[in-house]
């Protein structure tokens, strides 16, 4: 098979947009078993399966087209309830979708062609299906008492009729006769509309010639018309009889396809499947309104609700056949609707652009403003002013574009959850809160594998097997919880578990024994936890294919901190261990605080600030202050940024929280509050600590953002070093 | 490849780790009064000093950080990272934004130099350039890719990936913040 360039482009588009898919379908299948109604779900999973059947076939990628048709029949059967959710059937579902995602990886890969070991190990999976499939399908029992007597509707094409395209039976109301109206004469009315080629009439009701009252109509017709009247017109020939009669007007059998084919061109945006049917002339307005009136009684009757397409079929006003083509119809439409208002896929590159020119816009829309005023035109003014909010508007709106909520990735953790604890033969839950948190797409790439391992690691180490679990009084169950918020500027995502907690001794032991510290060094229990992330660490007493062997941890800290994040244990011991991974907002606008230092600019991010004091004169040399009767620690960014230049006459303290801790800056002037849009500063200056990035001022300068948490630190480090030194040496 | 990309890459000039230049076009500049050659390849525009934003606790050589068109460009003091004295901020002071290859990933980086004095492009024919001399030039000899003649006088063909190496200044910045840190105490 040769695909020219275009079908190769198309092909990358289905694989991409198939992987999606079953990403959707295989956290749809995690969810079923939780959820009360798992409807709309499994309709989700249905439609994935659906157009991942559909796009393959559009490019005669028949294998999988194969395989997908069984995956799809058993959730066709689920969709009806021919089937319930059951854990062995999500977890005979689960490979299906693993095959499936290797199957379009290995076309993503250019091999279209089918493989045969990939198809046996395809068929395997599929005979674990095979029994799902065989169950019997309930049997329809919905046979209006009417019809047994006679040929059931559908069944009913003799070869001369072929030519013909609708298929009328007509029994007339009991005293037609008697109210004037002649059988005969609608049937002769209908020659008017077109050709009847053929009319048996049924006589079985007929009593004996005793009983038998002549001004009573007895007869049934089937009549076959060959006519282009659609059904709305023939149906009205029969207006005035209708009272009391049975009037069954349907297109013929080989005329289904037609009508199939009808329905599935149709451009139709209304999901509705009777408009629909309507559409296409195959049910009358009538028709309709007769089916959702008696899906209405039913409903008031507190029955259980048939679809409309069951009340029709039962009805003996459409076949089955065409409910089934128009019900493929409304779920394409539904799936279009849906993805419509999903999403657009955009190059990040061009968003990235996007992004700068919208910051140039901004600085050269400040520019005007500070011009316009000068020339006293009133008009011009006012229009600068509406520019410029508009401009800030696209600039939000522009930034929260590369905003994607973390949900994705935390719930593909479900899937590894349960996958890991079956094979460490524990029972353990995940809890996914905070799953609306928004973060930098690149941040939300970049951070899945750490977290990875660190879920991996809470499993295996974290949390006790049952038995050790019932002895220490907890549930069998373990718990893990997957968290994110913001704060600060930041956001936190929190790996906790409800397992024995980090044994600080065994830690300690270890360190000292790889000599990673002093025998007799006081380490905090903060210090000792964060041992865990140094190189070759591990404590875990046997070593499991899952994690033990001390690759890992400082993995997923050198990661982090290549995020320009943190990442910090709390624990305690016998009830849980939490991993908070603390992560810049890359490219995030923040609130910044500006501040004056000589004839530089800072930017100090508002939410660490909490106020602004002047600097009382008595603090000269000391590197305190009294605030409201508590000692506050300053810092004079001056010396420290190496700023010379006239001090002002009186200098200012900006207080900021440090993990609850107040610290004053001291700088000259308050600038106020900026919108900041954080500007990476580069590699040359990764190493830099106290600065966070930068930004550009409305006048086009850079100014840097401070980080408050490492300046902080790192003049704290630079305070106890000495102490330190002295401790380890003397070992 | 697209056809661009060969030539570029056939230019001599901006061979990146060449011990001798080969000829083309060079932007000649002054720096301490020295004449300096860069190829004109790696550059990206001139633009005149000013709005730049100290960045703290960072070598001399690195002078801060402009802001061009959105988006943020270290400037280099090339003086200062020759080991010279930081250039003067003069009337005839501009800024030549170049690019170098990260020596990683191989992507593009913009960076800003200090120079004293823009002067003009030259042509520079492969008979006019010398090998570098290994001593004497008063700069480290791996920054120089070669040495041209030129109107009775030397220029020196500065080697920008080295000169530029992002990764080496990123290093002395370590140390430099290192120093800070603890050095005091």
């Amino acid at each position: 098979m040769s695909f020219d360039k275009e079908m190769q482009e198309a092909l990358v588009t289905f694989t991409v947009e198939s992987a999606e898919l079953l990403e959707s379908m295989e956290s749809g299948l995690m969810e079923l078993e939780n959820i009360e109604n798992p409807e709309e779900t499994i309709n989700a999973i249905f439609r994935a399966a659906h157009t991942i059947k559909g796009s393959s076939g559009l490019f005669g990628l028949d294998h999988i087209v194969r395989f997908t048709h069984v995956v799809e029949s058993l959730l066709d059967a689920l969709r009806d309830g021919k089937l319930v959710v059951s854990s062995d059937l999500i977890a005979a579902l689960l490979p299906c979708c693993d095959h499936l995602n290797s199957l379009i990886e290995d076309v993503a890969n250019g091999n279209v062609k089918e493989n045969p070991e990939v198809t046996e190990s395809g068929n395997q999976l599929l005979q674990v299906l095979r029994p799902y499939l065989e169950t019997p399908a309930a049997a329809d029992t919905n046979v209006v008492e009417f019809q047994e007597k006679i040929e059931s509707v559908e069944t009913i094409a003799g070869n001369n009729i072929e030519s013909g395209n609708w298929h009328l039976f007509l029994k007339f109301n009991e005293n037609c006769l008697r109210d004037g109206m002649d059988p005969l004469a609608f049937i002769r009315y209908l020659t008017t509309l077109g050709e009847i080629v053929d009319v048996t009439t049924f006589s079985y009701t007929m009593p004996d010639a005793e009983t038998m009252d002549p001004e009573t109509s007895y007869l049934a017709f089937k009549v076959i018309l060959k006519s282009d009247a659609d059904k709305e017109t023939i149906e009205g020939v029969f207006e005035f009889v209708r009272d009391g009669s049975y009037i069954n007007i349907l297109p013929l059998e080989n005329r289904i396809p037609y009508y199939a084919e009808l329905i599935m061109s149709l451009n139709e945006d209304s999901d509705q499947l009777g408009a629909l049917l309507l559409k296409c002339g195959i049910i009358t307005q009538r028709e309709l309104e007769d089916g959702l009136k008696s899906q209405q009684v039913r409903a008031d009757a507190q029955q259980p609700t048939l679809r409309l397409g069951e009340i029709l079929v039962e009805q003996q006003v459409v076949q089955q056949p065409l409910v089934n083509a128009a019900l493929e119809k409304q779920t394409q439409i539904k799936d279009n609707k849906a993805r419509e208002n999903q999403s657009i896929r955009v190059d990040a590159e061009r968003l990235d652009k996007l992004i700068d020119l919208i910051g140039e816009l901004v600085i050269s829309g400040a520019g005007v403003n500070l011009r316009a005023p000068l020339s006293g035109d009133d008009i011009l003014q006012e229009l600068t002013g509406e520019v410029m909010r508009l401009i800030e508007e696209v600039r939000d709106s522009a930034l929260q574009l590369r905003m994607v909520p973390i949900g994705t990735t935390f719930s593909r953790f479900q899937r590894v959850v349960r996958d890991v604890s079956k094979e460490l033969g524990k029972d353990i839950e995940l809890i996914i809160s905070g799953s609306d948190t928004e973060v930098d797409k690149a941040v939300v790439e970049k951070i899945s594998d750490p977290l990875m391992h660190l879920v991996r690691n809470s499993m295996d180490h974290g949390i006790e097997n049952a038995e050790l679990r019932q002895q220490r009084g907890k549930p069998a169950r373990g718990t893990l919880r997957l968290n994110a918020y913001h704060i600060s500027g930041s956001i936190v995502i929190e790996v906790s578990d409800d397992g024995g907690g980090l044994n600080r001794d065994r830690i300690l032991e270890k360190a000292i024994e790889r000599g990673m510290v002093s025998a007799n060094a006081n380490l905090s229990d903060q210090e000792v936890f964060a041992l865990i992330f140094e190189p070759g660490f591990s404590t875990a007493q046997q070593v499991s294919n899952l994690s033990g062997r001390g690759v890992g941890m400082d993995v997923v800290k050198r990661n982090v901190t290549a995020l320009r994040g943190s990442i910090e244990v709390t624990s305690q011991i016998g009830i849980g261990t939490t991993l908070r991974i603390n992560l810049p907002l890359t490219l995030a606008i923040i609130d910044g605080f500006l501040v004056g230092v000589d004839q530089s600019t800072f930017v100090i991010p508002l939410d660490r600030v909490v106020e602004c004091v002047e600097l009382p004169v008595d603090v000269e040399h000391r590197d305190y202050m009294d605030l409201r009767s508590e000692v506050l620690p300053l810092i004079r960014l001056r010396p420290l940024f190496n700023i010379s230049g006239v001090l002002p006459r009186r200098e200012n303290v900006v207080v900021v929280d440090h993990g609850g801790n107040k610290t004053g800056f001291i700088v000259d002037h308050l600038l106020g509050e900026f919108q900041t849009v954080i500007k990476p500063l580069g590699k040359l200056f990764a190493h830099l600590q106290g600065v966070a990035g930068s930004t550009i001022l409305g006048n086009g300068k850079v100014a840097l953002i401070l980080d408050v948490s490492t300046l902080i630190e790192s003049i704290d480090r630079k305070n106890t070093a000495l102490p330190r030194n002295l401790t380890h040496q003397s070992t | 490849m697209t056809a661009i990309a060969t030539t570029t890459e056939q230019l001599p000039a901006v061979q990146a780790d060449q011990q001798t230049a080969g000829a083309g076009q060079y932007l000649t500049f002054v720096l301490a009064g020295e004449i300096y050659a860069l190829g004109i390849l790696n550059i990206k525009e001139i633009i005149d000093y000013g709005n730049v934003t100290e960045v703290p606790m960072m070598p001399t050589f690195v002078r801060g950080v402009i802001n061009l068109r959105g988006s943020v460009v270290p400037v280099i003091d090339l003086a200062a990272r020759f080991g010279k004295d930081s250039t003067q901020v003069a009337k005839r002071t501009g800024i030549v934004i170049v690019e170098t290859n990260d020596d990683e990933n191989n992507s593009l980086q913009y960076i800003g130099i200090i120079v004293d004095a823009v002067n003009e492009v030259v042509d520079i024919s492969q008979q006019d350039i010398e090998p570098p001399p290994s001593f004497g030039t008063g700069i480290r000899p791996d920054f120089i890719n070669g040495m041209a003649k030129r109107n009775d006088r030397f220029i020196i063909l500065l080697n920008v990936n080295r000169v530029l190496s992002v990764n080496e200044m990123a290093d002395l910045s370590k140390v430099t913040a290192g120093n800070l840190e603890h050095g005091s105490s």
